[in-house]
This record gives structure tokens, C-alpha cells and sequence, in this order.
């Protein structure tokens, strides 16, 4: 039994949906200890959906902007006086911003962008490194088990259970978000998207993006990538990239159009469930890693691909 | 104006990574080590500022093994001044926790404005060593940064966060932890290279008295099921999308 403090994000004063995936890992890390959910800012709370995905209590802190050391602070104070075995996060960008900063201040070790956990004797968590290339299996020797779990492998709890409510002080911190602008056009994040439609140089262009768009457009809940060389020529921004030096992504579909598959972008997203791959080489190493390939060029098969998918 | 860079020796990105004998660790056996890539951004950024303030001095700080001689060289020769090691046989297998411990350690003490470093080692993928030793020294720390600026003793940075973008500031002394597209890194000059060789590059022996992380146990990820080529063209396309539909279900 480990009591489990779960460091909740918002952002726009909600909460993130990975955070739900968080509260549902850590429910079932717990096994029958507590779970707590903080939000370090601002944040509409709805008990209901908080204590189906998993947190027994919610704290709200309440700091008017992000900033990531005061956040910081007022989770490693709640921890200590609740006393928990362990402190979860979403591994977004600010959860794994703050996954150190939190084992500083609690003076033990952390486990960054987890894909899976064992509570059997201690918390055992399984993390990809060398950006997927291997699997290691660690276990956290300090006081404090503080780890960060990846977005679309942890399912939220679906209990029938409300969380109770109370509020807390926030610490202060020294740097702030000062202002945040959104860029992706109502897309999702590649690293957070269940479906994922990515090109590489066999796109030809960057305007043949507007092909992928299509594609992506017809995918409800997608998100547009791009291999390291698209992004290197300044086809699309850094963001999209998918690869050992970009974003790791396990969307349930990935769709690959003119991407060969170097072994650096292969290690990035080959734990996606399905893998489609589209390429007119058909001797291209990302058929090897697909779960379907079409051979041909895409300017003719993501239009037809747009078009089926709009029908189905 | 002060700055120190943390940086890091890694397998290239280009490694085909295999299972060493312990079961625990990667099989150095071919591998080749280069210097950290995000770290390439942090030390250009460390030599744009020292270089915009006129004045200062550039430390780099690396805890490895004795081979990472080899990237802190790298570094001087990008145009550093000092390069500091902190020696052990056992930095390679370390986890962040315990490396953010003896950096932590090796900069406290030493005057700074700014503090650099990649925003994930390559290796063990972290994001977490920068903001950890920040925090140890009591410093803020702006993670991920794709844009840097100084004004009036104060940072201020854009960092990426998913679908958007972060605008965060911060009072010096600061650290960043510096993403692709923070700048373009210089390469070393010819020039850089023979300055290189005759820069300080100190050596200090740290012992890790416990790991902060044990690894258990390293695998390779399970092989993908086998697939199929559903056939050419856009013709193709409509088993495709009835196969995503109702073999795969992901529709």
C-alpha cells in the first residue's frame, strides 16, 4: 500500500487529460493507499471527473501563473505532509520540467517519461532510453518514488467515485509564465496524439503538406509530424519532429508517407499500435516496421486516402 | 558575464543498441560516444552571450568517464575557455538524480550568470538533470528553450509546450536547458582545435557513494508483429482503410 500524490496540469484553467491517464496509473500503483491530486495553479476542479480518473482527494493551491519552481516547492511541501511513497506527473513538457525539481527538493531519485509500472515489494517502473531503443526496468531508492508517466499508455481509473475538495497555500517561485500563445491550429500535440499523420523528404515539398493536412483532417484527435530531415530543410517547425532527437510518440495509428525510416526515427515511433507506411521505395526500411504498406507515390495515394477516410 | 555548460558523452544517435553482458547496461562493444546534440545548442548559446557581454568566461563541466576528455576537447575548441571533468568510471551507467548530485556539487562554489544545458541527454532521455541541479543550487531554472533573451539582469525565454508556446521569466543567476532551434552551434575551427590543446581541462576524481535510481533489468523493445504490403498505389487505398477499419480497429 503507497499513498501517491499526483501533481495535476491545467493549462487555460483545465486540467489536462493527461493528468486523468496519471490518476488512473496511480490509483492502481496504490493499491489501497490514497490518492491525492494537486493543482499547483488555478484550475476549474470537477470532483466528479477527478475521482472517476482516480484521486481520493484533490488539493487546489491555487497560484495565478505557472511557474514551475513554485510549483515545485508547493508540491514537495504537500508530499511531506502527507507523508506519500510516491509522487506522479504526466510527462508533458512541464511535467518533466518539474519531475527533477521535485526530487531535489524531496532529496531522493526520479523515473522520467514512464511507459509502465509494477507495485509489487516497491514500485518497479519500466522507461524506454536511447529514445526507444531499449526498455530498462528501475526502481527508486530515495524516500520518495518521483516519477513522470507517458501520455496513451496508463488508462484513467473510470471509478464511480467523487473527490473530496480542499485548498492549500502556494509557494512562491522565482520564474513565471509570463504569457502563452497556441500555434498548432487546434491540433493536438504529436506527442499526445492518438493518431499521428507524418512525412518525410519523400513529400517533395513543403507545400504537399497541404496532402497530409487532408489526411489529418478526415482523423479526428490527429496530430501532424515530421521526420528529422523535413524539419532540417525547414519544411515544418521542430515541434513535429518525431524521432530519437525530436518527440517519441505511441499514438494507436501512425501513418507514414515518405518517410524511408532511419533507425533514429524508427526508435521515436515504432511503439505505435498500428504503423502505416506509404513510400514508392518499396525496398524503404520503414516496410519493415509497419503493420501496412502501400508502395507508391504519395501525392496520388494521400489524396485517395483523404477521400476514403471522409466516405468511411 | 559568467557561464557554465553541463555537458554530456553519449552513443551517437546512429548506435544499434544491444544488451551488454549484466543484463543491465548497453554493450559498449562499436559503440561510438559524441558529445550530447542538445548540448551543442547550450554551449553555442553559452558563447553567444559571453560574446554579446564583451567580457566573461565559458566553463565547461562534464561528468563521465575519462574517454569524455574527447567531448569536453570538443567543446574547448568550440571556443570555451576552461573544461572541468568529473572523473568516474561509474558516470556512464549513472542515473540523472545522481548525476544532478555532483554537478550540483562541482558549481556550488563557483560564481555564474548563467548555467547551460542540453534539455535531454540522448541516452537516458530524462529532461530532468538541468532543472534538478537548479534546484539543488537554488537557482530558477527555463527548461526547453527555443528562444533566449537577456535584459536588465533578467531572462527571458519561449519554450515549446504542447500546442503552444510559453513565454517564462526569470531573475539571473539562471539556469536554461536548451532545445533545437535555441540556435545554430558553430562547428570547431581548425583554429579552435589547435587553441583547444593548449586550454585548461581539469580533471577531478568523484566517488558515487549510492545510486538515487538502480536499474533492474535492460531489454530490447518486444519485435513489431509482422506486416503486409496491401498492395500499389492509390488503388490500395480502400483495403487500406477497411483494414484499419475492422482488422486493426483503429478507425
Amino acid at each position: 500500500m503507497t499513498d501517491i500524490l499526483v501533481i495535476l496540469e491545467a493549462r487555460d484553467g483545465q486540467v489536462r487529460p493527461a493528468s486523468l491517464e496519471t490518476l488512473g496509473a496511480a490509483q492502481q500503483a496504490a493499491r489501497g493507499g490514497a490518492v491525492t491530486a494537486l493543482a499547483t495553479e488555478k484550475a476549474e476542479i470537477d470532483a466528479a471527473a477527478l475521482g472517476a480518473a482516480g484521486a481520493d482527494k484533490v488539493l487546489v493551491a491555487g497560484a495565478d501563473a505557472h511557474s514551475a519552481d513554485g510549483a515545485a516547492a508547493t508540491a514537495a511541501r504537500v508530499a511531506k505532509e502527507l507523508g506519500v511513497g510516491a509522487v506522479f506527473l504526466a510527462s508533458t513538457i512541464r511535467g518533466r520540467d518539474l519531475t527533477g525539481r521535485v526530487a531535489a527538493l524531496l532529496e531522493t531519485g526520479f523515473a522520467a517519461d514512464c511507459t509502465a509500472l509494477e507495485a509489487g515489494d516497491g514500485l518497479v517502473f519500466t522507461r524506454p532510453i536511447y529514445g526507444g531503443k531499449a526498455l530498462t526496468k528501475v526502481k527508486v531508492n530515495g524516500p520518495v518514488a518521483v516519477a513522470s508517466l507517458r501520455a496513451n499508455h496508463f488508462p484513467p481509473a473510470g471509478r464511480d467515485a467523487a473527490a473530496a475538495v480542499e485548498e492549500v497555500a502556494a509557494e512562491a517561485g522565482k520564474g513565471a509564465v509570463t504569457a502563452i500563445s497556441g500555434e498548432t491550429g487546434g491540433r493536438p500535440d504529436v506527442a499526445e496524439a492518438s493518431k499521428v499523420v507524418a512525412g518525410g523528404r519523400g513529400m517533395g515539398s513543403a507545400e504537399a503538406w497541404s496532402l497530409l493536412e487532408a489526411v489529418a483532417d478526415a482523423l479526428p484527435g490527429s496530430a501532424l509530424g515530421a521526420s528529422r530531415a523535413v524539419v532540417d530543410s525547414g519544411w515544418r517547425p521542430h515541434g513535429e519532429q518525431v524521432g530519437q532527437t525530436g518527440k517519441t510518440v505511441s499514438p494507436e495509428l501512425y501513418i507514414a508517407a515518405g518517410i524511408s525510416g532511419a533507425i533514429q526515427h524508427l526508435a521515436g515511433m515504432s511503439s505505435s499500435k498500428v504503423i502505416v507506411a506509404i513510400n514508392k521505395d518499396a525496398d524503404a526500411p520503414i516496410f519493415q516496421h509497419a503493420s501496412y504498406g502501400i508502395v507508391g507515390d504519395v501525392a496520388e495515394v494521400l489524396p485517395a486516402l483523404a477521400e476514403e477516410l471522409n466516405k468511411a | 558575464m559568467e557561464a557554465i555548460v553541463c555537458v554530456k558523452r553519449v552513443p551517437s544517435t546512429t548506435t544499434r543498441v544491444q544488451v551488454g553482458g549484466d543484463g543491465k547496461s548497453l554493450d559498449p562493444s562499436g559503440v561510438e560516444y559524441i558529445l550530447n546534440p542538445y548540448d551543442e545548442f547550450a554551449v553555442e548559446e553559452a558563447l553567444k552571450q559571453k560574446e554579446a557581454a564583451g567580457d566573461g568566461s565559458v566553463t565547461a563541466i562534464c561528468f563521465g568517464d575519462g574517454a569524455a576528455q574527447k567531448e569536453l576537447r570538443t567543446v574547448l575548441a568550440m571556443g570555451a575557455d576552461a573544461a572541468l571533468l568529473l572523473s568516474s568510471e561509474d558516470a556512464p551507467g549513472a542515473d540523472g538524480a545522481t548525476t544532478a548530485r555532483v554537478l550540483a556539487d562541482a558549481i556550488r562554489g563557483r560564481s555564474f550568470d548563467l548555467l547551460f544545458f542540453g534539455k535531454q541527454a540522448v541516452d537516458r532521455d530524462q529532461h530532468g538533470v538541468g532543472p534538478m541541479v537548479a534546484t539543488l543550487l537554488g537557482v530558477p531554472c527555463i527548461s526547453e528553450v527555443v528562444e533566449f533573451s537577456l535584459a536588465d539582469g533578467k531572462v527571458v525565454c519561449q519554450r515549446e509546450v504542447e500546442g503552444g508556446r510559453e513565454t517564462v521569466e526569470a531573475p539571473l543567476p539562471c539556469a536554461v536547458t536548451c532545445h533545437k532551434g535555441l540556435n545554430e552551434p558553430r562547428f570547431a575551427s581548425l583554429k579552435g582545435i589547435m587553441a583547444a590543446k593548449k586550454k585548461p581541462l581539469e580533471t577531478q576524481e568523484v566517488a558515487i557513494e549510492a545510486k538515487a535510481v538502480e536499474v533492474l533489468e535492460m531489454v530490447l523493445p518486444p519485435a513489431r508483429p509482422a506486416g503486409r504490403i496491401v498492395g500499389e498505389g492509390a488503388a490500395a487505398v480502400p483495403e487500406l482503410v477497411d483494414a484499419l477499419k475492422n482488422e486493426a480497429k483503429v478507425l
